[in-house]
């Protein structure tokens, strides 16, 4: 246990250091989700006007959506950086190992969580100086976590479209799935502004759930009634992606 | 010089055909973000001071060929740059081709694109219920500001890479398409947007391309609109066109 503990904290270093090594592959994740944030603002910012958004402030409605974003396009770029990984090799040297399929993949999944916070901080602090009010620390603990879930998740699906497809230009596809995933959701708007289409799909989608957990806190209080629904959302999106994931990471050289 | 360029546009659409993963990204994101844009914000156009129109979808039409052409010019620098990563564009310099032919053939193509994205979203506007209100000389409106703008954008994106010289840097300007459209009134009506967008809307020339063809779709034919939204594209053309030009000097002195 210990032994696979040590595994999964050295494929995390190793995900974590791509950021030191090339800052210039992580700008462009880190700052998208806030040019976004701060691009609707502008744009949409009288929406906030409309009765039914519980904020006069449309910047402190989305902050959550950026939130998500960042996570999204965190766990697209894991799948980006297999699939490299896979091109030039390096992935069969890993499969190789004695290291266990399943443990491999907490490797990799790990180091996307922890780096979705690196977008989230920096979107937050914008937000934060441009006026957002502060949500408090248990709402600040709880977005970290959600964030963190949904940049598994979202890795777990990019992982297996990366062991499914073997090139990095399978990249649209993993980013497609994460931007649809984010925003056709309570994303721009309160459920009951809504289109009905996008309504429908916003109910059936569970990273909705997600959003309004992140939300909360920025909008109206921390209630359990909210919490319950994105925990479980985001533990369930993991357990279905990390399932289907771990079967293609044991699928690989059978 | 008029056989070169044609023979190098012929061969950027055939590439670009064999490579649909290029391309469907380029329709494919803004009809995302324009089924997102209406799905979500349909109600605000009751807000004070929204234009009349039929539904969002007619507004926001003109915003998602907007960002469509932005990203073909995205698209057509990656080309090129794939072309001088891949050692082609050397092997093109070195040929009897007339050198200007390297862009303007580029460019071209960039342009014949446009033609089918422009078409595409007028279909799919059609499809979901938007009736151009400018009828069929409105259609040709949309079409001719939406092809001038696509060559330029084109020419913007063979600008940066024979600056760049490499796919990734030119793939880096992706979250810039986002940022120039944003601080536009392509997506919101100019007096709805908030400060400092409002400020730089009036001078982004995306304004006056995504106005000229939002009008005859949305609106009416306006003569105005027209001439603002073409004199923008143009300019935009000419400007980045000479630009590219110039940069293929450079680089062939450098080489």
């Amino acid at each position: 246990m210990k032994r696979q503990l040590r595994s999964i904290a050295a494929l995390m270093r190793r995900g974590l250091n791509e950021i030191l090594r090339v800052p210039g592959g992580a700008v462009p994740g880190v700052l998208a989700p806030t040019i976004f944030m701060l691009g609707l603002s502008a744009v949409f910012g009288k929406a906030a006007r409309l009765p039914g958004y519980d904020t006069a402030n449309f910047l402190t409605f989305i902050v959550a959506v950026g939130m998500l974003q960042g996570a999204g396009f965190t766990g697209a770029a894991t799948g980006v950086n297999l699939a490299r990984d896979i091109e030039q090799g390096w992935f069969d040297r890993l499969l190789l190992s004695p290291t266990p399929r399943a443990v491999l993949l907490a490797g990799v999944v790990g180091s996307a969580s922890l780096r979705a916070l690196l977008p989230a901080t920096f979107l937050l602090t914008v937000a934060l100086t441009l006026g957002v009010d502060w949500p408090g620390l248990l709402a600040i603990a709880l977005a970290a976590l959600l964030v963190m879930g949904l940049a598994a998740a979202a890795a777990c699906y990019a992982i297996l479209l990366a062991l499914r497809f073997r090139t990095q230009q399978a990249a649209p596809l993993m980013q497609v799935g994460t931007f649809v995933a984010v925003l056709f959701t309570t994303a721009y708007a309160p459920r009951e502004l809504l289109s009905d289409w996008l309504r429908t799909i916003a109910d059936i989608n569970p990273v909705t759930h997600v959003l309004e957990g992140v939300r909360q806190g920025f909008v109206g209080d921390v209630t359990w009634a909210t919490t319950w629904p994105a925990l479980l959302a985001v533990t369930g999106l993991i357990a279905v992606f990390g399932s289907l994931a771990v079967r293609g990471m044991r699928r690989q050289g059978a | 010089m008029r056989a070169s360029i044609v023979v190098l546009a012929r061969r950027a659409l055939r590439n670009a055909a064999r490579r649909p993963q290029f391309l469907a990204p380029l329709v494919l994101f803004p009809s995302l973000f324009l089924a997102l844009n209406v799905g979500g914000l349909e109600r605000t156009t009751t807000l004070p001071g929204f234009p009349k129109v039929d539904g969002f979808l007619d507004f926001q039409l003109a915003a998602g060929i907007t960002q469509s052409l932005l990203l073909g010019g995205v698209s057509a620098g990656i080309a090129v740059a794939l072309d001088i990563e891949g050692g082609f564009f050397d092997r093109l310099v070195a040929s009897p081709a007339p050198r200007s032919a390297i862009v303007l053939g580029r460019v071209l193509a960039a342009g014949v694109i446009a033609a089918f994205q422009v078409s595409y979203f007028l279909v799919l506007g059609a499809v979901f219920g938007v009736d151009v209100k400018g009828g069929v000389l409105g259609v040709l409106s949309v079409l001719a500001i939406g092809i001038l703008a696509g060559t330029g954008f084109g020419a913007i994106g063979v600008l940066i890479a024979l600056r760049a010289r490499n796919a990734s840097t030119v793939q880096g300007i992706f979250p810039l398409v986002f940022v120039v459209l944003f601080i536009s009134s392509a997506f919101f009506p100019a007096d709805l947007l908030s400060s400092p967008a409002d400020a730089v809307a009036a001078y982004n020339p995306l304004s006056y391309i995504a106005e000229g063809m939002r009008h005859p779709i949305a609106f009416s034919n306006d003569v105005v609109a027209l001439l603002e939204g073409l004199g923008a594209a143009a300019a935009v053309t000419a400007v980045a066109l000479g630009l590219s030009l110039q940069a293929l000097r450079g680089r062939l002195r450098q080489a």
